[in-house]
């Protein structure tokens, strides 16, 4: 399937990632009623996911913890190769492609890790770290040059040049989070997969970094796959936003109309339980609450639900919602949900 | 009766007592100290907060507490008195029996925790039978249960699981779940929710807020999130490069903050900007251990600084709840 936007960066179409849990063989093999079995089990990480990125754009990716986020990262960068679907960068598809013909799109595209005391080489130093990548993508400047950059991008993360001969254990956790902001940042990328890179920052710090990055977006066309849980940050920086649960996109629109008018019955929920500092006396509490709370078990990729996969936990479920998967559809307002009473004007 | 009036005071002694803590890096350019002067007090059941910029030395502070400084950081001064002992100056075996037991720690860097090697189920057991007499089949049962009330989908088959075939915000659940196996008196949480989304936070701030109200757990818990001290706790300490710049009530630090950095860091939460807007930051960023600034620290940074604030540094009154070190407080009480 072809995006519908010639302009189109990325594209995802029906992508699944499953991970094989179920051990050695010995772990599989269960003997009951008087019979051997073998018991496999996957992880349903992603259960497709369609996407089209636009260049410039800055999209976030919300969504609970084990939603599948950081799959989609990894699948996108080509650290995981998908189950079923297909990756297309610039129209060429790039999901299947061996080592080297990748090579060209580790320049343009980067990605900053979730953890950022695993995603730095504990045994190099900060001005290697950061020298390294630039050494590797751009022989052909000057190593004089290539310092000069180095710098540059130090500062305009807040990382002081004095770091540089330091190791990663001698640093606070926000203070790695920015050195692989950095790293990133070293190789002029076009595409960058953020996976929470603000998360370990202080207001002030993830203030400065945040403007940084919007600043690259629209001076240079940067575009960004911005995961991330926190919706103050997303109402910020986002152009668009997709919130995912259980590995599918449940909704997809501009974050002013998702912000404003969210749809999906857990968008909702989402939205009502930010925490906010209570500076206005209502909002100070200190048992807080979310004020839709939401109800039953927590889900698992373990055993999907049938039908959409929110069923168990929504207010407005029916007979439809646990036996058919709700597919993306697009609103008056143009906002995309998937939802079977959004789709019949119940809600 | 003297009994009676003796039992009451040690119910009154806090629970923890940090006292002018130091820390300090030997450098290849130099020792700096990445704390000074720290002191502070825990009460039982009490939650208390400690906010502040990256790099201020809360995780450094948390570390401190537990003599758990990596080398060839060392304590340069300082005690730390729980339970009768100075845990700064206590043997390395004593210090083993109450780290883990008494004092959990939760750890910024969920893998200073997690043993990559290890399944989520064989290292919450060893952690359970390191410090208690119980058979592998109830160990099983108190890691299920744990792991269940930090809301791990699929408990059971997670604890077959190694530690990278978890999600980040599990496998920070999963280090809160082990910080919790022994019934700890004291827990200190180095931004134990930064993965998680807001509907899982909301459980654990609860669960925590529970532990706290029902078996007196006393809390310190570190965050950067102004959001989630002014849900969880009841005083707050502001840091600034590597000293506490302001302490009180939690809602009266957020309300009325009297330090201008306390201030800058309200300002530029992103909910007090328009959506879209560039947010607001603190002008300059926090000095390097190297450089820090004679005077006050903040001074270089601060739309409020005199002549004096370059030259002395302002002292943070050691008696009263609400303190501020600056020579002009804002909001200051009538
Ligand atoms: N290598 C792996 N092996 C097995 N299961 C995995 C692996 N990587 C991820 N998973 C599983 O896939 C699911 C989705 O994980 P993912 O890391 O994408 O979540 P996430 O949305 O990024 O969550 P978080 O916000 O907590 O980081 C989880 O159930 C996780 O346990
Ligand atoms: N092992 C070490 N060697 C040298 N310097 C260190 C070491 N550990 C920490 N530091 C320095 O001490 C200072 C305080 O660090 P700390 O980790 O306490 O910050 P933090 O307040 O926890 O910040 P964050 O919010 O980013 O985690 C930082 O400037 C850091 O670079
Ligand atoms: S002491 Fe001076 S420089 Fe420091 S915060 Fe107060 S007013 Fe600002
Ligand atoms: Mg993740
Ligand atoms: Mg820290």
């Amino acid at each position: 399937m072809q995006p519908t936007d010639p302009r189109t960066l990325l594209t995802l179409r029906d992508l699944h990632k499953e991970f094989d849990i179920s051990g050695g063989l010995l772990n599989q093999l269960s003997f009951a009623r008087g019979k051997l079995r073998r018991n496999r089990a996957t992880v349903k990480a992603i259960n497709g996911v369609s996407l089209d990125i636009v260049p410039g754009e800055a999209l976030c990716l919300v969504g609970e913890s084990g939603c599948g986020k950081t799959t989609v990262g990894r699948t996108i960068m080509g650290l995981l190769s998908p189950t079923r679907g297909t990756v297309h960068y610039q129209h060429r598809r790039i999901d299947h492609l061996r080592r080297a013909a990748r090579l060209p799109y580790r320049k343009k595209m980067q990605m900053i890790f979730q953890n950022p005391y695993a995603s730095l080489n504990p045994r190099k130093s900060v001005a290697k770290t950061l020298l390294e990548p630039a050494e590797f993508h751009f022989p052909e400047i000057s190593a004089a040059a290539r310092r000069q950059k180095v710098a540059e991008v130090m500062q305009a993360v807040g990382v002081e040049a004095a770091w540089g001969t330091r190791f990663p254990h001698e640093f606070s956790g926000g203070q790695r989070q920015r050195i692989s902001i950095a790293r990133a940042l070293m190789v002029d990328p076009e595409f960058i997969v953020a996976d929470e890179p603000v998360s370990a920052l202080d207001v002030s710090i993830q203030a400065q970094v945040l403007n940084l990055l919007k600043q690259a977006a629209e001076e240079r066309g940067l575009t960004y796959l911005f995961i991330t849980h926190d919706l103050s940050v997303v109402e910020h920086f986002g152009t668009r936003v997709a919130v995912m649960y259980l590995g599918r996109i449940c909704e997809l629109g501009t974050c002013r109309e998702v912000f404003s008018s969210p749809r999906h019955p857990y968008t909702r929920a989402l939205l009502s339980a930010i925490p906010k500092v209570g500076r206005g006396s209502s909002r100070h509490s200190v048992h807080h609450k979310p004020n839709l709370k939401l109800k039953g078990e927590v889900p698992t990729p373990i055993h999907l639900p049938s039908g959409c996969v929110f069923h168990a936990r929504c207010a407005h479920a029916t007979d439809i919602c646990t036996a058919r998967i709700p597919p993306l559809q697009t609103t008056a307002s143009g906002v995309q949900v998937a939802c079977h009473a959004v789709a019949q004007q119940r809600i | 009766m003297i009994v009676e009036r003796a039992n009451k005071l040690r119910d009154m002694a806090p629970l923890l007592s940090v006292n002018n803590l130091e820390v300090v890096f030997p450098l290849r350019s130099g020792a700096v100290s990445a704390i000074r002067d720290v002191s502070f007090e825990l009460a039982k059941g009490e939650r208390l907060g400690i906010v502040g910029e990256s790099g201020a030395g809360k995780s450094v502070t948390a570390f401190a507490i537990l003599n758990l400084l990596s080398k060839p950081g060392y304590l340069a001064g300082g005690s730390v008195r729980f339970a009768g002992n100075n845990l700064a100056t206590l043997n390395e075996e004593s210090l083993r029996r109450i780290r883990g037991n008494q004092i959990s720690m939760i750890f910024q860097d969920p893998m200073m925790t997690l043993n990559p090697v290890l399944t989520i189920g064989a290292q919450m057991s060893e952690s359970l039978r390191a410090h208690r007499a119980i058979s592998r089949r109830q160990a099983r049962r108190i890691a299920l249960e744990k792991l269940q009330a930090v809301q791990i989908p699929s408990a059971e088959t997670r604890l077959a699981q190694y530690p990278h075939e978890l999600s980040g915000g599990m496998r920070q659940r999963v280090v809160i779940a082990i910080a919790l196996l022994s019934d700890p008196q004291i827990i200190i949480a180095d931004e134990p929710t930064t993965a998680l989304d807001v509907t899982i936070q909301a459980e654990i701030l609860q669960l925590l807020l529970r532990l706290c109200n029902d078996f007196a757990v006393g809390l310190i818990l570190i965050t950067h999130d102004l959001g989630v001290v002014s849900a969880v706790t009841q005083r707050i300490l502001v840091m600034y490069a590597g000293r506490i710049v302001e302490r009180g009530r939690t809602e009266e630090v957020i309300r009325r903050p009297l330090h201008p950095y306390t201030q800058g860091l309200l300002a530029a939460l992103p909910e007090q900007t328009l959506p879209g807007q560039r947010l607001q930051q603190i002008p300059g960023s926090m000095p390097s251990l190297q450089e820090i600034p004679a005077g006050c620290s903040f001074h270089p940074r601060c739309q409020y600084a005199q002549a004096i604030c370059s030259q002395a540094s302002p002292e943070l009154s050691a008696k009263g709840a609400r303190a501020a070190a600056c020579h002009f407080p804002l909001n200051p009480a009538r």
